[in-house]
């Protein structure tokens, strides 16, 4: 299986007006294979918003991407040229974003924001990319596609308002879509139409997607691999179930272990304090020495304080930076 | 005389109840002209109790009413009808004034600590403001009370003086919360408090609120979409479902054996995944 998206020792920063410069990406790598689903698992600060944004060079100006690769498809996208970036922003490689009623334009209506984008990218005439709206929305909404293209964003739910987006990002067929925290706004109903609806597309249209969450819930049952975020860095990165229901790195561990069960509730552990993980979030302006969560870490060693662990492969897909694993 | 019986009627198995909410009724003007008679029920006939000390988790999809009930409970919005039985008497029919004297004693903490928190003001500033407005204390007294409350909530005295952009999610949390203890409430109204935050970042405030109700002895009402939060923290849940509530129970039993069909469908909505919370401490 070659791998269609490939991440190499990825470095971005960001440089704030006082010279400050803060790490958000420090040695990122991984491989993205055709029609598979990566979930990026990382709390805030952890760099996975601007990881969406490196993949595509859609950094705010005073984000720099200090070193490392991405290729697409082959193509060397840090060296890409506008014009070719263009080809592959929203065409190749989509994003669906985050808050859908700052995303959609409040006053045009469905229908137009969607043909918005094939105008943007797609050599088509006008019937034609009427068409191909009608059909992208149709595969979306079944039952009243012709209903919600004349509708506005207001008058849309906002289950509804993510299907908009998803349309948008597949409109132009591409194969890989970016989601970042496509679901946070939605109660856990839509959000599960949602999640439904990506493993369909998956299917149906062979997408590869990186979906980016910090709810480790999300990607149970949806992705097939994770990749655990931590200070710009993959502290483990394995199968979906290995990770979630053995997860090795402590830093996975002690998250993990943060959210309450749902299952086997006994009034003992009900209402008791839940574990936590101690200490600060990492401070990303200094690039320290070691491993970024030795801190915080419940099982350091000393070598953790002065080299940077390497990935250790566990099994032939699952991966963990800490040296509580011999290499 | 007839508030008091009232509420010892109302604990008749020797249980305190904090609030009670009756057949509460709340319609708003859906019709799409002007003096339309059309109406939209947010709440239909809702009924339900909370005891003293304890915690009442409200869950429901978007939109069934949910935050409607929590806007009427903090007498920001009057109910259409019914009564809202508040430590003895009925919130929903005092006058304008009156309420102004028992808000003081129910206090919210919403999703967005973000837009929540006014971001002009500091963190000392913030707690001491709700003091301001009801007039309580002097201004060395307020700004003595606004530090031990940010204490109380894990925020250094040290930072007091800094606005919220300069303090984490978390924190900004930690000290919405410390603003909504300031005048002493009874209930604590958390809508979705903890939703916006990182799962590790929401174990930390759930802990400071199980701790702040072990303390205080504080009551919460506490809205969510995430039913494993619910059962963790609630001694019972609510469950709504257009405008009503369809299934009112002990958070286990609720668990164990739901008996609505909104109830099953949240409980198969929630993600969820296997074994991680019984992880022994080490390997």
């Amino acid at each position: 299986m070659t791998p269609l998206l490939q991440v190499q020792d990825l470095h971005v920063a960001y440089r704030s007006r006082t010279g400050e410069v803060c790490h958000a990406l420090a040695g990122l790598s991984f491989d993205l294979g055709p029609s598979e689903i990566l979930g990026v698992l990382g709390e805030s600060g952890s760099g996975k918003s601007t990881l969406a944004a490196s993949l595509l060079r859609l950094l705010p100006p005073s984000g720099i991407i200090t070193g490392g690769r991405i290729l697409f498809e082959g193509q060397d996208v840090l060296h890409a040229r506008p014009r070719e970036m263009e080809k592959l922003r929203g065409r190749r490689i989509s994003l669906i974003f985050q808050e859908p009623s700052v995303a959609l334009h409040p006053a045009m209506r469905v229908r137009d924001q969607v043909e918005e984008v094939l105008r943007a990218h797609e050599p088509l005439d006008f019937a034609a990319r009427r068409n191909r709206t009608r059909q992208v929305l149709a595969s979306l909404f079944p039952a009243d596609a012709d209903r919600i293209a004349n509708s506005y964003p207001h008058q849309l739910s906002g289950g509804q308002r993510q299907r908009v987006l998803v349309a948008q990002a597949i409109a132009c067929g591409p194969s890989v879509v970016l989601a970042d925290e496509p679901t946070a706004s939605l109660d856990p109903t839509t959000q599960q139409e949602i999640l439904t609806l990506f493993r369909t597309l998956r299917q149906a249209l062979g997408l590869s997607m990186v979906l980016i969450t910090h709810n480790p819930g999300l990607l149970a049952g949806l992705a097939d691999r994770v990749l655990v975020l931590y200070a710009g860095r993959a502290v483990e990165v394995g199968p979906a179930e290995s990770v979630l229901a053995s997860p090795q790195h402590p830093y996975t561990r002690a998250l993990l272990r943060c959210v309450p069960p749902l299952d086997q509730k006994s009034q003992a552990s009900r209402k008791a304090m839940l574990p936590v993980i101690s200490g600060e979030s990492p401070n990303l302006s200094v690039l320290v020495r070691g491993c970024p969560f030795e801190p915080r870490c419940p099982e350091k060693m000393e070598v953790c304080k002065s080299c940077d662990p390497a990935a250790v492969p566990l099994s032939e897909a699952h991966t963990v930076s800490c040296f509580k694993f011999p290499g | 005389m007839f508030q008091v019986s009232r509420l010892a009627i109302l604990g008749g198995d020797g249980v305190q109840l904090l609030l009670n909410v009756e057949n509460l009724v709340k319609r708003y003007a859906a019709g799409k002209s002007f003096g339309s008679r059309e109406f939209l029920a947010a709440l239909d006939g809702v009924s339900l109790s909370i005891q003293i000390a304890t915690t009442l988790a409200l869950v429901g999809e978007s939109g069934s009413g949910k935050s409607t009930l929590a806007l009427c409970v903090a007498c920001l919005e009057r109910p259409t009808s019914g009564s809202i039985w508040f430590d003895g008497r009925d919130v929903a029919a005092l006058s304008e004034k009156q309420q102004r004297a028992v808000r003081p004693q129910i206090q919210l903490v919403f999703q967005d600590p973000s837009s929540s928190l006014n971001s002009r003001l500091t963190a000392l500033e913030i707690v001491a403001e709700p003091l301001i407005i009801q007039r309580r204390f002097d201004k060395q007294a307020r700004s003595k009370r606004a530090c031990a409350l940010l204490e109380r909530v894990g925020i250094s005295a040290k930072k007091a003086g800094s606005r919220p952009d300069e303090f984490s999610g978390g924190q900004r949390q930690r000290l919405a919360i410390a603003r909504a203890l300031a005048l002493e409430p009874k209930l604590l109204i958390l809508d979705e408090a903890l939703s916006a935050l990182d799962c590790s970042v929401q174990a930390q405030i759930a802990n400071l609120l199980l701790e702040l109700q072990f303390s205080l002895g504080l009551t919460y009402l506490f809205i969510t979409h995430d039913f494993a939060m619910a059962a963790h923290l609630a001694d019972e849940i609510a469950v709504m479902d257009h405008g009503r509530i369809v299934e009112l129970g002990a958070a286990e039993k609720l668990l164990r054996s739901p008996e609505h069909e909104a109830t099953r469908c949240l409980l198969a909505a929630t993600p969820r995944f296997r074994g991680t919370a019984n992880l022994p401490e080490g390997l």
